[in-house]
């Protein structure tokens, strides 16, 4: 079965924007700036080049074109100078990988104490966990791949673990 | 001796002989076979010997619970001792030795008579080794350490070559066991429309159903395993696992499970072991029932095997484990071995019942075919040789033991009755009951391990339960998957329960000791655990020293304490226990189930966590220019740094030495990206820092930075850094390179439990920054050839900080120094650091600039003073003590830790002071750590200690040795020589000084 892709690391732009979820103008302003609607909990909504992330239950990740992602870090605070918030850019504190294939759950499964069983981890889900001995946060989008994010520093140790976990004959099996 | 029957054997394909290897002997089996089956099969009765006496010793059982069938397999990197055989399956090319002889299986010179034994009973170690001392060293323990012990260590060179690994799998039902009560819950369960997930420790279903046989819902057991397994694999939400045996259970339905993947195919590519790390909304154990050993003299000679394990290898492995059997029972489940050999072809000469009567319909049919039933007998003793059994002495149970008839055989089936496997039950909590009419504990449904919601969170099923008989056991599993699924909210199967053809069986009868009244000489041959070698008398002599508690008396015996846990031994220990206490069982009680039920490897505890993977290694953006360097690496937290950066020919302390001097001369480039740097923004940031920092923080101006201290609530110095307040609101917190995760947490911690009421938030952005220092006399030369700031001494003061663009790149550039020399960190993008790193080499390359490493960097601090987190603090050390007081506030009315620096032993001034030292010997370096001593020795004859060196370094700069340390009193004793005792008879003498070396009033950096 099972043959896993593991492309990576990859860049892309990334705001950590902590503030009140609920709040109405820090809504509207993140959904103006990104055209992207404020994702459910645990989820990820996605609109083209933009996503909205939900972090905690007073953080969210902007998810942008690499090259965006300083400026819109400075726009989000100047329209939200009247609301307590935090944007960071911290595009270059983190790396990507996708991980695709129909292993690619199980392949998750053995660092990420998360349930992927397909009924339990769909389309949109988004967790912040970590996989082995590092934190990492990933989701599933549309064509059923997923994206992992983890710390810049670990990259090299994510990609060993990950082509660790896809190597051929370590299937688990669950997905035949 | 035993042999391979002519036909039968459900397991085993005759059509697929395996090869394998015995002690280098050349010997086959067949596909299906375990190495126990197989060795049997081959005659093998002798596979072992024992711990203490060396006895020779075959196979016992025929599952996870056997104490003897110990050997090691694989050679080289793949050798692994202490296997057990009856849970091996054989595969061809396995190489198996026998464990514990010299110079061999056959001959072991280590072999103590039974006479003998009598020197190593309970508690020999302890009463024997007290006096004298150096005989332990010299006597005793060379000659325990060669005769004790099981299989030998793997080679020092060995590398297991095997991969391993983790998986987590969730289930709202776990069922442990796919015997006939596992593979019902897991059904009904999966029928009611819960995800099920059934875990067998066996290659196979069935259990004992597939030896026992018996007819299920008007099928052959074995035909209606087969059917319950293919209907399984059609329920999408079921998920069944052979050689998967749950460990352990804990706290909130966690459950570890180990899978043995390719223990039969070795080298095939696959993970070795995996293991399940399971969240389970509930846990089914179905997990059976393991048969009880007979106490008579002899019982652990080879031939004497459990009576079910003698019918499993009938049956399942068309194995004969002997000729001529002997049953010897308290039960009536037991006939069916007689059964089973008299369908083989074998001979038994002899039922022994210890019961007044047999009458059940299990035993009427062993005499109907013409068995000779002896009742209210037991064995006084079994003779034979190192080969095994040869005869039985028939005695009376009531008896002494007198020999009323010898009978020969070359196999003895013993039961002595069945206890439920309660282990799973039992690890997080369970409580159990005794069950006076089967003599067995069983799960006390009552008092069940709890979840978090205070609901139960194991139910036991079947045979675990204590429902051993198949129609029992089957409709005590319906009932618990159907309990279960109604505690889930789910709708229970509404199918009727599976029911087994079953026959009646009287009441058995509880043996302890064989015969009753067996005198000393019986008992101390009568063994109860045979892989440790503890026999009644053993447990008898504990219980008259007074070990009463079966804890106690556990530990002092040994007992239960083998890689087996006593899984055969403990209940009958303890009753014999406490039939030495006059007590009753229950009131003994049992010693305590722990994880996991039977051994797990290393492998899979570590899982991927071995080799590269061992341990994450964090990398900053400059590490692969530092690695094609040459970098000498040292680990600092969990990054690496290095630790110098030497030519090609040149040592690394020489390579420290031009680094501080070329940086104190030229110019120097450290990459510094692992210092913590935290944004902490919002209306309260500056309120929550001046808490958090033993220092004003509130005060500091837009644009500057600030030296500051963070201490725990007690008082102690815990990290420091430099603040740079970025805007009114927001500020960046720099921290030390192993502490940002720490103070992240620390500072989340104090918002989100004590003062949740502040507007402030933090964000970790230690990683989004590359930081540079530039650091030297000409470092101002190399950035501004760099372009885009002005970095003027007016322009950009001490301990200021602009932002702007060097060399096309984004930068923060901050005017700190922790070497004393003109100093400029630079925080650019990460991922633009190495293009900042390559331009600083560029302009710099005609002012001499060359990078340094964390030595040059620790020397170049400590020449200024400047004391080190982790180096001159260790948890116990307050500002006050390392001369920082001026970085503790006395304004302000709070910060963390200032109540504690308060209390009278933090304010006592003979507390331990932070010194310089200058060494009378300017070339001699006083080792780290060394103690200063002083006045007369204590009274233990140890030196008088008052302090020690924190840190000491030769300063190339200086050209002498420098040193800080920890002095009581410390700041009284300007000028005084200190002893340092580096080892006996040698001390290192040394004259207290400031510990600010170099260029006190800074003139240096502020250029």
């Amino acid at each position: 079965m099972s043959e896993t892709r593991i492309i990576g690391p990859e860049r892309r732009g990334m705001i950590a924007l902590r503030g009140e979820l609920g709040d109405a103008a820090l809504g509207a302003v993140v959904t103006e700036v990104t055209g992207v609607a404020q994702p459910d909990v645990r989820r990820i909504a996605e609109d083209g080049d933009f996503a909205l992330a939900w972090m905690s239950p007073d953080e969210l990740l902007v998810l942008l074109p690499f090259e965006q992602a300083a400026d819109t870090a400075a726009m989000l605070s100047s329209r939200l100078a009247s609301v307590h918030h935090l944007a960071a850019d911290v595009s270059d504190a983190r790396s990507l990988f996708r991980i695709e294939g129909p292993g690619a759950r199980e392949v998750l499964a053995k660092g990420a104490p998360v349930d992927l069983a397909p009924d339990r981890f769909g389309r949109g889900d988004f967790r912040r966990t970590r996989l082995g001995q590092v934190a990492a946060a990933f989701w599933m989008h549309e064509d059923a791949g997923f994206t992992l994010v983890c710390f810049r520093s670990v990259e090299d140790f994510v990609a060993r673990w990950l082509a660790r976990a896809a190597a051929p004959g370590a299937e688990v099996g669950l997905s035949d | 001796m035993s042999s391979r029957l002519p036909r039968g054997g459900r397991l085993i394909d005759r059509a697929r002989p395996v090869a394998f290897s015995f002690n280098g002997t050349r010997l086959k089996g067949f596909a299906g076979d375990t190495l126990a089956s197989a060795l049997l099969g081959s005659g093998r009765s002798l596979v072992g010997r024992s711990f203490k006496y060396h006895r020779p010793r075959g196979v016992y059982a025929s599952g996870a619970e056997e104490p003897n069938a110990l050997v090691s397999l694989g050679t080289g990197d793949r050798m692994e001792p202490n296997q057990r055989a009856t849970t091996t399956e054989l595969f061809a090319g396995l190489e198996a030795r026998s464990q514990n002889h010299w110079p061999s299986l056959e001959t072991d010179l280590g072999a103590v008579s039974a006479g003998m034994a009598k020197f190593l009973p309970a508690g020999f170690y302890y009463k024997t080794f007290i006096q004298p001392r150096a005989a332990w060293k010299h006597l005793f323990e060379p000659v325990i350490r060669r005769s004790a012990g099981l299989g030998p260590a793997p080679a020092a060179g060995a590398r297991d070559p095997d991969r391993y690994e983790h998986f987590h799998a969730f289930a709202d039902v776990l069922v442990v066991g796919a015997g006939i009560a596992g593979l019902t819950a897991a059904r009904r369960a999966g029928a009611a429309g819960a995800r099920v997930l059934l875990l067998e420790q066996a290659p196979h279903a069935g259990g004992r159903a597939l030896a026992d046989g018996g007819r299920i819902d008007g099928a052959d057991a074995h035909d209606w395993v087969a059917a319950q397994l293919a209907a399984l694999a059609q329920m999408p939400n079921v998920t069944v696992r052979l050689r998967t045996q749950a460990a352990g259970v804990y706290d909130h339905g966690y459950v570890l499970a180990g899978e043995r993947v390719a223990d039969h195919t070795p080298g095939d590519g696959r993970p070795r072991h995996r293991l399940w790390r399971i969240r389970a909304g509930h846990i089914i154990t179905a997990t059976g029932a393991i048969e009880r050993p007979l106490a008579f003299a002899g019982n652990d000679r080879p031939g004497v095997m459990l009576a079910s394990a003698v019918r499993d290898y009938v049956t399942l492995y068309g194995v004969s484990p002997g000729d001529r059997t002997v049953l010897v029972t308290g039960n009536d489940d037991a006939y069916r071995t007689a059964l089973a050999l008299l369908d083989a072809g074998l001979t038994v000469p002899a039922v022994l019942d210890v019961r007044a009567r047999a009458e059940g319909p299990l035993a009427q049919a062993v005499r109907a075919r013409g068995v000779r039933v002896e009742t209210g007998r037991g064995v006084a003793l079994a003779w034979g040789g190192r080969r095994g059994v040869t005869s039985v002495g028939i005695c009376a149970q009531a008896g002494e033991g007198a020999v009323l008839e010898e009978i020969g055989c070359d196999c003895v089936a013993v039961s002595g009755g069945w206890s439920p496997v309660v282990h799973l039950w039992s690890h997080c909590g369970g409580k159990l009951r005794w069950d006076e009419a089967a003599a067995m504990f069983v799960p006390d449904p009552a008092r069940p391990p709890l979840n978090h919601d205070g609901r139960a969170m194991v139910t036991a099923a079947g045979a675990a339960s204590g429902a051993l008989r198949a129609d029992a056991a089957l409709a005590d599993a319906a009932a618990a998957a159907d309990r279960v699924a109604q505690a889930l909210d789910l709708s229970p199967s509404e199918a009727p329960a599976p029911r087994a053809e079953t026959v009646d069986e009287a009441a058995p009868e509880a043996v302890w000791m064989m015969p009753h009244g067996a005198p000393a000489a019986l008992r101390e041959k009568a063994f109860l655990d045979f892989q440790n070698d503890v026999k009644v008398s053993d447990v008898q002599l504990a219980a008259q020293e007074g070990f009463e508690s079966v804890e106690h008396a556990k530990r002092y015996t040994t007992l239960g304490m083998a890689t087996d846990q006593g899984k055969l031994s403990n209940i009958n220990g303890l009753a014999v226990l406490s039939q030495s206490l006059g007590a009753p069982i229950p009131q003994v009680g049992t010693t305590t189930f722990r994880p996991p039920y039977t051994p797990l490897s290393f492998g899979a505890i570590t899982g991927a966590a071995r080799g590269e993977l061992f341990k994450p290694v964090r990398k900053t953006a400059i590490d692969g220019w530092l690695a094609a360097q040459g970098a000498h690496w040292e680990p600092v937290g969990d990054w690496r740094r290095p630790y110098a950066i030497p030519r090609p020919g040149e040592s690394v302390e020489d390579a420290v030495t031009r680094e501080v001097l070329n940086t104190r001369r030229n110019v120097g480039l450290l990459d510094a990206s692992t210092l913590g740097k935290i944004l902490v923004k919002g209306p309260d940031a500056a309120k929550f820092l001046d808490l958090i920092y033993t220092n004003m923080m509130s005060t500091l101006k837009v644009g500057r930075c600030r030296y500051g201290l963070m201490c725990t609530e007690n008082g102690f110095l815990f990290d420091d850094g430099v603040v740079a307040r970025l805007s009114e609101d927001s500020f960046l917190c720099h921290t030390t390179s192993g502490g940002s995760d720490r103070v992240h947490a620390w500072m989340e911690e104090w918002l989100q439990t004590e003062w949740w009421d502040f507007r402030v938030y933090t964000a970790n952005l230690t990683e989004q920054h590359a930081q540079i220092a530039v650091v030297g006399p000409k470092a101002r030369q190399v950035l501004e050839a760099l372009e885009g700031m002005d970095l003027g001494r007016e322009t950009l003061p001490f301990m200021g900080f602009a932002e702007g663009t060097l060399a096309g790149i984004p930068a923060r550039v901050h005017r700190i120094s922790f070497s004393g020399e003109l100093s400029f960190e630079v925080a650019v993008p990460a991922g633009r650091g190495q293009a900042f790193w390559d331009a600083c080499l560029e302009a710099g390359a005609a002012h001499g600039i060359q990078p340094y490493g964390t030595e040059a960097l620790h020397v170049m601090r400590a020449e200024k003073g400047f004391i080190m987190i982790g180096d001159e603090t260790d948890g116990t050390v307050t500002p006050h003590d390392l001369n920082l007081g001026w970085a503790v506030s006395k304004k302000k009315q709070d910060f963390i830790g200032k109540r504690a620096m308060e209390r009278t032993h933090l304010t006592d001034p003979d507390r331990k002071q932070l010194v310089g030292l200058a060494t009378l010997d300017p070339a001699e370096v006083l080792p780290d750590g060394a103690h200063a001593v002083e006045g007369a020795p204590r009274p233990d004859g140890i030196a008088g200690m008052i302090g020690h060196v924190t840190s000491s370094y030769f300063s190339p700069t200086l050209d002498r040795s420098i040193a800080m340390a920890l002095i009581r009193g410390g700041s009284r004793r300007m000028g005084q020589v200190l002893r340092f005792e580096v080892e006996p008879g040698r001390a290192i003498e040394a004259t207290v000084v400031d510990p600010v070396f170099l260029d006190p009033e800074g003139e240096r950096q502020n250029v």
